[in-house]
């Protein structure tokens, strides 16, 4: 190599650099089939251009669902309606862009992040209620989906108490697959039956019971894990002892966050955590179901989908786990709800259509609900399918009174919600029912309805 | 001529990096102050202003004064921590010993990990589980009969915080260690022997020989390690996950922008932390860069 | 040494043994860790057990390895994807700066320099919720060329002042006489200075490697997916627990393994890095 030429070279790849860096910046298509044609010795480079090229000849044959089904029986679930999509949209693929972390705290999180930087996914997971109304209808990041309602007749299947908590101004912005259950108390048969306790129906048996367990030498009867599922138990303790008019009018703005009922609440909930694992912040909420199959534990507080975990463990309903209401909100179904979206300007819209198609269709309902562990959505699925559990759901879901959850997105939006678990992580903290309650009352005024 | 020609050139080369850093660094901060001073909170921006009550907000809010409490009490634990352990090691690495450079090299060798793998290690050595699920240190404590050292680790009520600074300090002595030693070779033998000559102890030579030579070192390993300290994020995420108990100003930053929306109230907490550096760090470097201009 | 009288040497020897039980138990300190990775990575299935998790496998299985290989493979890749342009782009950066900077005064340059230094000690919470932003608006958000771009910039600072510390030490006639003899800026930095810093780059090359491999908050606010890194996709798998931390421990060993290696085969200009970038700022 010629001295003179080896500045020019030097200058040249400096250069390369700025165009790699800058054009990639301004104009990303030009930069890109500029550098493919030109044969590249850097293989990292090669497998990027090789990656965006495949993702645009696959323009309309993808499409990317986004989800926090990661484990367990929520992601064969998945996996399982996954199949029926392929089988009747062969051509197109399914991208499964699924984001662990309980409730889907973390997953949300990261689509927050995504819709922010307009990286809009074709369809994502939301609960059905003020989480999807109050954060991605008010961001106006959804297209309405009535015409999908419309063109499969599924008004005439779903349940009309649903239909309003998916909808605003009379346009329904999403498809449910499932109803999941709450306020469900699992427990240890054996451990109650060797105890001689009852399933409790109330909170002064579930107390009577827990000090007797303890009595008996165990000393945590109540398993609960890391903070999310803290805020669980916590809605489903103050339905327990608010009852459902005045639960519920906590959420619409007519009740008073400030009141002796809910400062009665606060104890009852504290009262509970008196029963509770000493490591409950480093379990996740599987770890801590599986203390009550295991024998460590006999109660847990934990949503429907648990059961799904149980069977998927190798444990058989009523001998390795058995069910009931949180005790006090028997008659009360605290539900939420799966439900699939189509965003404004999603990437694939045609895929997102086939996608949603497939999700409120009886064959994606029927695949999903019997392996995640849930009821469809749809009135008119096969009961053959469902085992004993979810068919007592199926027959609650239809005779109870139906309350919405707050960790599950129904009854507040994210901000609120993100409100009312700092609150509960400083009471975790602090133990200052006191405390709790003003950052309650001061969280309702700035991010709910209070105002 | 050519003086002028290559003057121009080495604008044109650096301007382009000082530009990008200028936007990046102080162009963003800037972007951020503003957010801070917003009225933003949802998806979509929104810049309507809202003074410094997002600050005030701030300063009042509780967790954020448990942000505070865990930060002090990390930051005291952790520096702390590794200053005493990085010289302890570095002094009994000086002393001649054989195997020196394995010592060394296996003290050092956690800084090349991340706090991500450390977290998830120390997640599990630090399994806080009793009676019959025991596990991890507490197991084998308990197996070795050394019992009274089973602890609740970071599920401790109030001072949890303290046992984060455990795997903190596992992976930053090496480099206290590192800095101490280098220090401690710098330092003439000759010294030594006069103050041996003089009937010093061993231990006295150090306590008033060796120490204060070394003190820029431990000057500098405060500012780097409490830099460190104040930005704690990955470490305390892998560990335990997010809970207000453990929570420092970066993870509530995190959550409250990304889980709440409240992104005038994660930026403010953006710029509290940046204001918190800046006046650890800014006096430093301008103590360092005097005394390098004077050199 | 040679001085001492032959019974206070052996007296020293005595103490010296003595030193080595503080040794030691720093010893077993620092390899706990990495006792439970391999440990319990190399145990069959069968085998894992919170119970006996500190008893040593019956043999070498590769079970956990395979397992948590197969979850971690396409976040290795992007891990790569990520690295090796990154720490190779900001060393170029920083070389060339690093050069002007050291040798070339005009004016602001004294201005320039602390601002520069300030920007390695940032908190990136204070700039995160623009970067999401800009990213947006340069379609680069999502993907690893992003997040390679944000590594190259907010490594300028250190990787320039690496160099420029460097550069500082060349003796000024080398670069005069170059000058004398007609050389221009290029020609100097190519012929004279560029030469004698390849411990330079190999120092700032393992730094940016690292810390670019290490990076957990970038890479978990920029990316999406199917684009993220080792460090995320662990922290995921972790997370999760519905994997058995059997796998947990060889995805953390697996995830660490390329800094280690980095570390074990060329651990003297990782030192020395480590080294720069406290004393000299």
């Amino acid at each position: 190599m010629s001295r003179k030429f080896t500045p020019f070279i030097l200058l040249l790849l400096f250069a390369m650099l700025l165009a790699a860096c800058g054009g990639s910046a301004d104009e990303p298509e030009a930069a890109d089939t500029d550098t493919a044609d030109t044969a590249s010795t850097d293989e990292a480079m090669d497998e990027e251009m090789a990656d965006e090229e495949m993702a645009d000849e696959e323009m309309a044959q993808s499409v990317e669902v986004f989800s926090w089904w990661t484990g367990g029986g929520e992601a064969a679930g998945l996996e399982a309606m996954i199949g029926v999509f392929a089988e009747k949209y062969p051509d197109i693929a399914f991208e499964n862009a699924a984001v662990a972390g309980g409730a889907g705290t973390n997953a949300r999180a990261v689509l927050a992040t995504r819709l922010q930087a307009g990286d809009a996914p074709d369809s994502w997971q939301g609960h059905a209620g003020q989480e999807l109304i109050g954060t991605y209808v008010a961001a106006d990041q959804l297209e309405p989906v009535n015409f999908l309602f419309e063109e499969n007749g599924w008004l005439e299947v779903m349940p009309e108490t649903l239909i309003p908590l998916i909808s605003q101004d009379g346009n329904i912005y999403s498809v449910p697959v499932n109803i999941h259950r709450a306020n469900v108390l699992w427990y240890n048969p054996t451990i109650l039956s060797e105890n001689g306790i009852d399933a409790p129906a109330s909170l002064d048996e579930w107390f009577a019971a827990m000090d007797a367990l303890q009595a008996a030498g165990m000393d945590a009867p109540l398993a609960m894990g890391e903070q999310w599922t803290a805020l669980h138990l916590f809605e489903t303790v103050a339905l327990a002892s608010l009852g459902p008019d005045a639960y519920e009018a906590l959420w619409d703005g007519s009740g008073d966050w400030g009141s002796a009922e809910v400062t009665a609440a606060l104890e009852d909930f504290a009262k509970v955590l008196t029963y509770v694992n000493s490591d409950a912040s480093a379990l996740s909420w599987q770890d801590a179901a599986q203390l009550v199959v295991n024998g460590d534990a006999a109660f847990n507080v934990m949503g429907d989908w648990a059961e799904g975990y149980f069977r998927e463990i190798g444990f058989e309903p009523n001998t390795g786990y058995g069910w009931a209401a949180v005790p006090g909100t028997g008659g009360n179904f605290q539900f939420l709800s799966d439900s699939f979206v189509l965003p404004k300007g999603a990437p694939h819209r045609d895929a997102a259509i086939a996608w949603l198609t497939v999700a409120g269709s009886i064959e994606g309902q029927d695949a999903f609900n019997p392996v995640k562990g849930s009821i469809p959505a749809r009135s008119d699925a096969d009961r053959s399918l469902y085992g004993e559990y979810l068919l007592s759901a199926m027959d609650d879901w239809a005779s109870n009174r139906v309350v919405g959850s707050l960790t599950h997105g129904v009854v507040a939006n994210d901000a609120w919600k993100s409100e009312i678990d700092t609150a509960l992580g400083l009471f975790l903290a602090d133990g200052s029912i006191e405390n709790f309650q003003t950052a309650l009352v001061a969280g309702c005024a700035s991010s709910g309805p209070c105002q | 001529m050519r003086f002028n020609k290559d003057r121009m050139l080495a604008v044109a080369l650096v301007s382009p990096s000082i530009l990008a850093v200028f936007i990046f660094v102080y162009g963003f901060i800037a972007w951020s102050g503003r957010v801070s001073l917003s009225e933003w909170v949802g998806l979509l921006p929104n810049y309507e202003w809202a003074g410094f009550s997002n600050y005030a907000n701030l300063l009042q809010d509780p967790r954020f004064q448990i942000d505070i409490r865990n930060t002090v009490i990390f930051t005291v634990l952790f520096v702390g921590g590794s200053l005493l352990v990085g010289l302890g090691l570095a002094v009994l690495l000086d002393q001649g010993l054989r195997g020196e450079s394995f010592f060394r090299s296996l003290f050092l060798f956690p800084m090349a990990i991340s706090f991500i793998v450390t977290g998830v290690v120390w997640r599990w050595l630090m399994n806080p589980a009793t009676g019959s699920r025991i596990s991890g240190l507490n197991l084998l404590f308990d197996n070795l009969g050394l019992d009274f050292l089973i602890s609740r680790w970071h599920t401790t009520p109030q001072w949890g915080i303290a046992a984060i600074a455990i795997p903190a300090i596992w992976q930053m002595s090496g480099y206290t260690m590192a800095l101490y030693l280098g220090g401690l070779r710098a330092i003439p033998e000759s010294i030594r022997e006069a103050a041996r000559v003089d009937g010093a102890t061993e231990l006295q030579i150090y306590r008033f020989q060796i120490l204060p030579m070394l003190r820029p070192i431990t000057l500098s390993a405060m500012i780097i390690l409490g830099h460190i300290s104040l930005k704690v994020f990955d470490l305390i995420v892998a560990m335990a996950g997010k809970q207000v108990a453990l929570d420092v100003p970066a993870i509530y930053m995190w959550t409250t922008t990304f889980d709440g929306n409240f992104y005038n109230r994660g930026a403010a907490i953006g710029m509290m932390l940046l204001l918190s550096v800046a006046v650890l760090v800014i006096p430093y470097l301008w103590y360092t860069l005097r005394t390098e201009a004077k050199v | 040494m040679t001085t001492l009288t032959p019974p206070r040497r052996e007296k020293k020897s005595q103490r010296k043994l003595l030193l080595y039980i503080p040794l030691l138990l720093a010893t077993a300190f620092y390899l706990i860790p990495l006792y439970l990775m391999l440990n319990t990575g190399f145990k069959s299935f069968a085998e894992v057990d919170l119970q006996t998790m500190w008893r040593l496998p019956s043999g070498l299985h590769f079970d956990n390895f395979t397992a948590a290989f197969e979850q971690l493979a396409p976040a290795l890749w992007n891990s790569i994807r990520l690295v090796i342009p990154a720490a190779f782009i900001s060393s170029v950066l920083g070389s060339i700066n690093g050069f002007v900077l050291a040798r070339w005064k005009f004016r602001g340059a004294d201005f320039i320099f602390p601002f520069l230094l300030f920007g390695m000690f940032i908190p990136y919470q204070s700039i995160l919720i623009p970067l999401v932003e800009f990213m947006r608006d340069i379609n680069l958000y999502g993907g690893v060329p992003g997040l390679v771009l944000t590594h190259v910039i907010y490594g300028i600072p250190i990787t320039t002042l690496t160099f420029r510390n460097y550069y500082a030490t060349v003796p000024n006639e080398l670069v005069e006489s170059a000058r004398i003899d007609g050389a221009g800026l290029l020609e100097t930095y190519w012929n004279i200075l560029l030469p004698l810093s390849i411990p330079s780059f190999v120092v700032v090359l393992i730094w940016q490697f690292t810390s670019a491999w290490n990076d957990f908050l970038f890479a978990v606010v920029l990316t999406s997916p199917a684009n993220w890194p080792i460090t995320v996709a662990l922290n995921n798998m972790a997370g999760s627990q519905i994997i058995e931390w059997n796998v947990q421990m060889a995805g953390a060993f697996i995830a660490a393994l390329p800094t280690l290696l980095v570390y074990i085969f060329l651990g003297r200009y990782f030192l020395r890095g480590l080294l720069a970038g406290a004393l000299k700022g």
